[in-house]
């Protein structure tokens, strides 16, 4: 789709391991150009062998439903693997978003990093 | 924008129009403007601007998606129009239209089928996000039209 073709420069994604999750720290806005981009990091982690993740959306200050299809598409990746998907959302703005759509009843959603990488 | 080319803009009084190329790198571009002319009303709270802007930007999302399939090169344009009580975006498109009872209804969050639907949530998010959504649409494009209250006019009823 066109929406893959756009170059990626509109988010940041820094990715790192706490060990049994793989941290993705997103920062930027998750709408039709942003959001293609977060897809193809998560399917490169996913491919790297990382099925546990943690998607660190502290740093995302605008979320549309290409967004929220990308979020949705990281957590049916990770579960056919056997893996898992925990969100971290500060932003009142997309813990917003995810509740009118219901999908706050989809993810597991933490207050901080430090929480959401706690347990396994 | 970073290849020259740019949007066309008219301000009028309480009115800003603009017509984009259509392309996913304007809509950013679009929720500044909506962003703008809301703020000209002091007595709308900022987190309804943020309601009124996802809420044109799925539109003008789905109005460059519904042109590039039909590979028109037609400007988008989207209107708004601040009034004493609320605040009014239009967006129209030329586009192949399309018919609402083909857009799935999406199974409830606990279902295992929720997962299958990675998209279909921005008609969803603009009727939950305005105060008004009308969206008529045939084979010659789609019209969208996005109102928000101010508070004055929520107390009020």
């Amino acid at each position: 789709m066109w929406s893959d073709t756009v170059p990626g420069v509109d988010i940041v994604v820094h990715t790192r391991v706490a060990d049994p999750w793989s941290v993705l720290t997103v920062a930027g806005e998750l709408d039709v150009v942003g959001a293609p981009e977060l897809r193809q990091h998560v399917i490169n982690v996913v491919r790297g062998g990382h099925h546990r993740l943690v998607l660190d959306l502290s740093g995302v200050a605008f979320i549309d439903s290409f967004g929220l299809g990308v979020l949705v598409g990281a957590l049916k990746r990770v579960r056919l693997l056997d893996g898992d998907l925990r969100l971290v959302v500060t932003e009142p703005r997309v813990q917003r978003v995810l509740e009118v759509c219901d999908l706050d009843r989809v993810f597991t959603i933490h207050p901080d990093l430090e929480t959401a990488v706690a347990g396994a | 924008m970073s290849d020259g080319v740019e949007p066309d803009i008219e301000i009028a009084p309480g009115a800003i129009a603009v017509e984009i190329p259509a392309r996913p790198d304007f809509v950013s571009f679009v929720r500044v403007v909506v962003a703008t002319a809301a703020e000209l009303r002091p007595d709308i709270a900022p987190e309804r601007i943020e309601d009124l802007k996802l809420a044109v930007s799925e539109a003008v999302t789905n109005a460059i998606n519904a042109q590039d399939r039909v590979g028109t090169v037609d400007r988008i344009r989207v209107e708004c129009e601040v009034a004493d009580d609320e605040i009014t975006v239009f967006i129209h498109d030329r586009g192949q239209g399309f018919d609402r009872a083909d857009v799935p209804e999406l199974p409830e969050p606990d279902h295992p089928d929720r997962l299958l639907h990675e998209s279909g949530l921005g008609l969803h998010l603009m009727a939950m996000l305005a105060d008004e959504s009308e969206v008529s649409s045939d084979d010659d494009g789609t019209d969208v039209k996005l109102v928000v209250y101010s508070s004055n006019r929520r107390r009020s009823g």
